[in-house]
């Protein structure tokens, strides 16, 4: 094993993942431990599924293998599913509740799951569904939900709730640290009832 | 001594920097483009960074930067480096003065690439240095030790790090950035720059008598390490060799390389201390074959006999897998999982308001039964519209389209290709296909920036990598220069004017060119460009599906009708081309 915590973060392209995982990685070294990450850059990101891998304490390389993840974060429910597999036995889901439909669904009339269907799905495992959108907008703008969801989420991270906040305070634009700043605290409070 | 949580790239960027460099070079490419991207974004730069028209371009002028004595870095993908060859190979028998390196970005799994070719080749073919880091602390560790190397041994040296590295994050301790003191100063030496058959014989063997100090240099850099433990052993290079770290045994022993030519000594004592070894690395089998070439009895497992892949990218499962397959067993067992099936996919596709969008639709309005030669950029997602028959490298769009035409084949040919691709090796087949009068449309995508690989400026931008103002080049001037008659510049958003111009064109003989010519809307975006958003009748709306089809991200199908969500960009395109009228700006009537 090796010992570490292992965080993956997904999305859609734009959503913010990247971020995320760089507030991760700031809260990591704000508590001086080592952090390893990966993620989609390029063309892949042009509204296209992405994934970042956070491996506090990771010493080696990037990636999270399949069936090893501590916690899955998803800003879309659709790539929670599509992720879904990446869990571990005991691990925890913590999903956004929403989902943007794939063009292609439209295009070539694929069959789309419903909501109801994925959410049963996803209760498979140790889920908790947050209205990351209606919170962020509470904390004054629907671009903080992701780090409303790292609030959620920050219950079942190894890593100190001042530290996230710190790293946060660090990296999102000045003029936004107040919304990003209520957006982490109203997410940390959505997610205690998980 | 500082500690940050980095991007590789920016890791890289910050090793030059602390070098430090003086003249950096190179031509957008994933997963290599950050590097210039931090460099040339940097406050008060004591350097020169510029973003060159492609990888030829770029190499060679790093190269006479090298040779005028000062620390050159030129930047470029794996597939780049293609391009570059020319001077690469050249180049290591001039040699240079001031450091050179080059960094080549490989792409095992090719996340973003139309290969996995394996830059450790061109090393061994240039017969030059290569450094392969496995962690992002030794590439930001290794590049910082290219320069010197460099201008040690008088050779250019490859740097190929991997989307894995490139792309992946990791705390990084930093060392102090330097000021570039050093202004370059050509001294004339012909037997050295003048390769005439006389002189580049003569270069040739000197190149070949160095070997033997590379090998010994590089053994001493510390990049390659060995560490004996019982009878079994893995050899390992680049991030497959962390891979390995996550999952090998206590008893099992490692050598790690990252610095090509390996000292064949060294690597022959370790690899006979051993019964068996396992060789562990991405793509070619490069050091495999050097381990295979020493082993004597002993066995060796690897690709060549069929227990590790010789195509897509490692994990430490994967390692697993290989080591467990050759009686290895890796200390660490991983899950079998599989994906939940049925999930629709989600590639990546052209954006709401794409300008490259309405030009695919109307080209295959008017061409109905033509052949669309494409090219590599965003609007390779093209092929998502059945608009692109053929990608095979920058700039063959156009080439690819006039070798059909002079096959015999009939049918129209209209090919595709983006601004930056067309001044990064289109011009040249343009040129050819008007020449030798091929009929055959070309419409140049022209956004005016390197949008696929994160927006960087290109010389249709009107700024340089620095954000100077430069006089943008001007396309239609470029296409007349090439000798083509029907030149016609178009706002592809202007469906009208898009599909008169097409028409115009399929009547006429000989090469045609059509400038479909808009902002990207990312760009636009950013600039604060905002125009209206759109919406659909419901009542007049018919449930035709054509602006379905059309396949914008913002236009969605709900019971039999259309509706447009929030990513609706402004456009227009789709209500000029629905039939019924119904697609209506947002407080319109």
């Amino acid at each position: 094993m090796t010992g570490g915590y292992d965080i993956m973060i997904v999305g859609i392209g734009g959503q913010g993942t990247i971020l995320a995982s760089n507030i991760l990685g700031e809260a990591c070294l704000i508590e001086k431990r080592t952090v390893r990450g990966a993620e989609t850059h390029g063309m892949a990101q042009r509204g296209g599924s992405v994934e970042s891998h956070v491996r506090v304490d990771g010493k080696y390389g990037p990636l999270i293998a399949p069936g090893t993840a501590d916690l899955l974060i998803a800003f879309d429910m659709l790539e929670a599913l599509r992720y879904s597999h990446y869990l571990k036995d005991g691990g925890m889901m913590v999903v956004n509740r929403r989902m943007v439909i794939p063009t292609s669904v439209f295009v070539q009339k694929l069959p789309l799951p419903s909501e109801e269907e994925i959410i049963s799905q996803l209760a498979e495992k140790d889920l908790c569904l947050i209205d990351a959108d209606t919170v962020a907008r509470e904390a004054g703008s629907p671009l903080s939900a992701n780090v409303v969801m790292l609030g959620a989420a920050s219950h079942r991270m190894p890593l100190a709730a001042d530290s996230l906040l710190t790293a946060i305070q660090r990296l999102v634009p000045p003029n936004t640290v107040v919304i990003n700043t209520r957006a982490f605290e109203l997410g940390r409070a959505a997610g205690q009832t998980c | 001594m500082e500690r940050r949580y980095l991007l590789g790239n920016e890791a890289i960027a910050h090793g030059c920097l602390e070098s430090p460099v003086s003249f950096v070079s190179g031509y957008p490419g994933t997963p290599s483009s950050e590097v210039i991207e931090v460099l040339s974004s940097l406050p008060d730069r004591s350097y020169y960074a510029e973003w060159s028209v492609n990888e030829k371009v770029a190499l060679e002028n790093a190269l006479a930067a090298a040779w005028c004595g000062v620390r050159a870095l030129c930047t470029m993908k794996h597939v780049g480096l293609n391009v570059a060859a020319d001077p690469l190979m050249t180049s290591a028998y001039t040699g240079v003065t001031g450091g050179l390196v080059i960094m080549s970005a490989d792409d095992p799994f090719a996340h973003s690439s139309q290969n996995e070719q394996d830059s450790r080749m061109y090393a061994k073919f240039a017969r030059i240095p290569c450094l392969d880091p496995a962690t992002i602390q030794e590439a930001h560790d290794m590049i910082r030790d290219a320069f010197a190397l460099s201008e040690e041994l008088g050779l250019p040296v490859l740097f190929r790090p991997t989307t894995r590295i490139c792309h992946s994050k990791g705390d990084v301790e930093l060392g102090p950035v330097l000021q570039n003191t050093r202004k370059g100063e050509f001294h004339r030496n012909p037997r050295q720059y003048v390769v005439i058959p006389a002189h580049t014989r003569i270069l040739h063997k000197k190149l070949n008598e160095k070997q033997p100090e590379v090998r010994k240099r590089l053994g001493e850099l510390g990049y390659n390490q060995a560490a004996v433990k019982g009878s079994r052993a893995i050899i390992a290079s680049g991030i497959a060799a962390s891979y390995v770290r996550e999952v090998i045994p206590e008893d099992i022993s490692f050598l790690k390389v990252g610095a090509f030519p390996v000292d064949e000594d060294w690597l022959a004592d370790f690899v006979r201390m051993h019964d068996e070894v396992l060789v562990i690395e991405e793509l070619a089998p490069v050091l495999e074959e050097t381990v295979r070439g020493v082993a004597g009895c002993v066995t060796v497992y690897g690709k060549k006999d069929g227990h590790a892949p010789y195509e897509g990218e490692l994990s430490p499962a994967a390692v697993a897998g290989i080591m467990s397959s050759c009686g290895f067993t890796p200390s660490r067992t991983f899950p079998q999982v599989s994906p939940v099936p049925d999930i629709p996919p989600r590639p990546p596709i052209l954006c709401a308001g794409c300008m490259h969008r309405p030009v695919f639709y109307a080209i295959k309005k008017v061409f109905r039964d033509g052949i669309y030669p494409s090219d590599i950029g965003c609007y390779t997602l093209g092929l998502q519209l059945g608009a692109v028959d053929t990608t095979i490298c920058m700039g063959a769009s156009i080439t690819v389209g006039s070798g059909m035409v002079h096959s015999g084949e009939e049918r129209e040919i209209v090919a595709t290709i983006g601004d930056s691709t067309f001044l990064h090796t289109g011009i040249q087949g343009l040129m050819n296909a008007v020449y030798n009068d091929a009929r055959m449309t070309v419409v140049i995508l022209d956004n005016r920036i390197t949008a696929m690989t994160g927006h960087q400026p290109n010389p249709t931008t009107g700024l340089t990598a620095c954000g100077t103002p430069a006089a943008p080049v001007s396309l239609e001037a470029v296409c007349r220069a090439c000798g083509v008659g029907f030149v016609e510049t178009v706002d592809p958003y202007d469906m009208a004017s898009l599909t008169t111009a097409l028409k115009d064109a399929k009547e006429r003989p000989g090469v045609k060119v059509i400038i479909a010519k808009q902002h990207c809307v990312i760009t636009a975006r950013r600039a604060g460009i905002r125009r209206g958003r759109y919406q659909v009748d419901p009542e007049t709306c018919t449930g035709c599906g054509i602006c379905i089809a059309f396949g914008c991200p913002a236009i969605e199908r709900h019971d039999e009708k259309a509706s447009v969500n929030e990513l609706c960009s402004g456009c227009a395109v789709c209500a000029q081309i629905c039939p019924a009228g119904a697609i209506r700006k947002e407080g319109a009537r």
